[in-house]
């Protein structure tokens, strides 16, 4: 069946396996209506998909650093699209997203505008000339152009700082997800977690990585968006939901003008269990400062520029014009799923709060609502919850609380679809957050093994023990973040975000202005790293701590301040100290032009 | 060298269009928001919220692709076009 190069036959693997996946959810649902327990049904999701990218990272195995650190470069454009978008988007996307937007409206939608727009930095300022240089590694790219061992160690630890906080939030969720679909304690499917993670990136490096995140997305964008599009035939709202939601989003407001929004008392929410919210934002309304809005949108974009795990999978592409359109392709895979949580976030609420659907439950009597199965279950799970304030028997606008993580996981039972949607969504949610894990510890791994020690300690490393030695801290840190993953400090978004905020205060303006002034020199690189990344830290310790911030600067946004002293220290050191190389600035030069061979020569 | 300067004029060129785009559709919409939502978008969607869930995000997709094939082309028109096809 399969004939001749891997790379030729893509479409066709990719193809056979995105029909072998649907062929599993089809006999997953005879197995419900044979009477299968929904337990049964979690199992072999979870199983049947880690067993897949498992068997995907042993086939991808590799012995050469070109296939270990950039899977040997020869990405195709739409497949590393598929690659970046399953790296991307992270469990808290997948679970999270729907939940921050049904809650926070507005406000929130500023991350989606975030976390796209960034793309277009990415595009237009990075990824063709990183790839071009030929690097390795983002602080490859450092340590290339600026030249010095303290350049590019100051990048590494950019690097980790921001992946780390990342990546931890990223296990929290495979282990949660596992936990809950294997049944076993939280503790344990952390590192049941870790496993799997480890299973997919270990081999094959890059290359394994690459392919198992295809399948990922693969996964993760089907488990998304068939319950969206049921969900809505099913409660009547259109059989495409993105174009035909207008009169929902209307409704809810109408529903919302209708109920008010009652403020409760601190006595009566201190009732209401941790974690669980209610709703008290208009959905569609603009309910944010123009400056709120922007500040994070502009946080999360420069972020996004500055991620090193995203920036490593353009290293990937065959070309550097495959790479520019590799950045389109990835937002337009990211786009499919973004679009959609909006979507998802309508359904669910419109379903819960209108009155006129059966489903609705503003209104009803509290022992009504109480009995619904959906209900015991969800409570049981410690996401859903109505208290009768006011002491009229009937379940209020602000009676009713939810955790963000509902809307995604509860709102396909709420609607009554079949059990088989709930075992396709916790796979699509492992799929998640495996593959931004995956991800992350590749790129905090390869940072310490090329360019600390290859680069710094043994240079004269052979092959074979530098990827020894790259498999060891794959381990080391995966079982680093597994572990603080298991001590559960920090809920999944903050931690998120943070990372952002971290990596555009340390290295936004050092890769910016590497590419694109030539002038930029050592010295000054240092500075922008040390000085933004020390002084983004800062300020998160002081509005932390009770500091009230300015210019509006929130522990959301505080990489606006970070990267604004980086980009001055750095601007200012580089023109007080001399300017780099004609060696330096041939490269930069050479950069600048798609065609030739690359800027670095990697062994 | 003469030509690779005119080359990178036109690519510095060609960036300070895109994040014009980029910045207008990311940030400088947002600042009119409580105005803009005010107006029936597509789909009959308040137009405000529509760009936050659908129209900034699609015109990302589009400019990104713009971009890359223009990008092509004054990278062809000097010849700097790297071989083979993808």
């Amino acid at each position: 069946m399969i004939k001749g190069n891997f790379i030729d036959n893509l479409p066709k693997v990719y193809g056979i396996y995105t029909g072998g996946f649907i062929g599993f959810i089809v006999l997953m649902a005879i197995g419900e209506s044979m009477g299968m327990t929904a337990k049964a049904i979690g199992i072999c999701f979870v199983g049947f998909t880690i067993f897949i990218y498992a068997l995907i990272g042993w086939l991808s195995r590799t012995a050469q650093a070109s296939n270990y650190y950039v899977a040997g470069r020869t990405v195709p454009t739409v497949f590393n699209g598929m690659a970046t978008a399953a790296d991307w988007m992270s469990g808290a996307s997948f679970v999270a997203m729907a939940g921050g937007i049904y809650f926070k409206g507005y406000g929130y939608m500023a991350l989606l505008v975030g976390w796209t727009g960034g793309y277009v930095l990415v595009a237009t300022l990075l990824a063709p000339y990183l790839r071009k240089f030929g690097c390795y590694t983002v602080p490859d790219f450092v340590g290339t152009r600026y030249g010095g061992n303290t350049a590019r160690l100051m990048a590494v630890i950019v690097l980790t700082v921001a992946s780390f906080t990342y990546v931890t939030a990223q296990i929290n969720a495979t282990g949660t997800i596992a936990a809950v679909a294997l049944d076993i304690p939280f503790q344990y499917a952390v590192y049941v977690g870790l496993v799997s993670i480890l299973l997919c990136s270990m081999l094959g490096g890059m290359r394994g990585v690459t392919w198992t995140q295809v399948a990922q997305y693969i996964v993760l964008i089907i488990a998304y968006l068939l319950p969206v599009f049921w969900i809505s035939n099913n409660i009547g709202a259109g059989f495409f939901p993105h174009f035909m939601l207008a009169d929902e989003v209307a409704r809810i407001g109408e529903l919302e003008q209708q109920f008010g929004f009652v403020k409760n008392s601190a006595a009566d929410l201190a009732t209401v269990p941790k974690g669980l919210a209610g709703i008290t934002k208009a959905h569609s309304e603009v309910n944010a400062t123009p400056w709120a809005f922007i500040s994070l949108a502009l946080a999360m974009m420069m972020g996004t520029a500055s991620l090193p795990h995203v920036m490593m999978r353009f290293f990937t592409t065959p070309s550097v014009k495959a790479a520019r359109k590799s950045v389109g392709w990835s937002v337009f895979f990211i786009f499919l799923l973004y679009s959609s949580a909006p979507m998802l976030a309508t359904l669910s609420k419109l379903a819960l709060i209108d009155p006129n659907l059966p489903t609705g439950i503003i209104g009803k009597s509290i022992a009504e609502v109480q009995a619904i199965d959906w209900y015991q279950n969800w409570n049981q799970a410690n996401l859903m919850f109505v208290s009768d304030f006011n002491g009229n028997g009937t379940v209020e606008l602000n009676e009713f609380f939810m955790g963000g993580k509902a809307v995604v996981l509860a709102t396909p039972e709420i609607a009554g679809l079949p059990y088989v949607i709930s075992g396709l969504v916790a796979a699509g949610g492992l799929a998640a957050a495996m593959s931004t894990a995956d991800g992350l510890i590749l790129a905090i791994a390869n940072a310490i093994s090329h360019d600390v020690y290859y680069k710094m300690v043994d240079p004269k490393a052979e092959t074979a023990k530098r990827l020894v030695v790259a498999r060891v801290f794959l381990v080391i840190i995966g079982f680093a973040g597994a572990t603080i993953a298991a001590m559960e400090i920090q809920g999944i978004l903050g931690s998120v975000i943070w990372a952002f905020d971290f990596a555009m205060s340390g290295l936004f303006w050092p890769l910016v202005l590497g590419v694109w002034w030539k002038r930029a020199n050592k010295e000054g690189a240092i500075a922008g790293m040390v000085l933004g990344l020390v002084s983004g830290f800062a300020y998160l310790v002081w509005v932390r701590s009770g500091g009230s911030g300015f210019l509006g600067i929130t522990q959301l946004t505080f990489g606006i301040f970070g990267s604004t002293v980086s980009l001055v220290a750095m601007v200012v050191v580089s023109l007080m100290t001399s300017e780099p190389s004609a060696a330096t600035q041939k490269m930069v030069d050479d950069s600048r032009i798609p065609a030739g061979t690359q800027v670095i020569s990697q062994k | 060298m003469a030509k690779n300067a005119q080359h990178w004029e036109k690519t510095r060129g060609l960036l300070f269009v895109t994040l014009a785009i980029w910045a207008v559709f990311s940030m400088g919409i947002f600042l009119f928001g409580a105005e803009m939502n005010e107006v029936t978008g597509p789909f009959g969607y308040p137009l405000t919220y529509w760009f936050t869930c659908q129209g900034s995000l699609a015109i990302f997709v589009i400019l990104i692709f713009w971009f890359a094939g223009r990008q092509e082309k004054i990278d062809e028109e000097f010849g700097f076009s790297e071989k083979g096809d993808d």
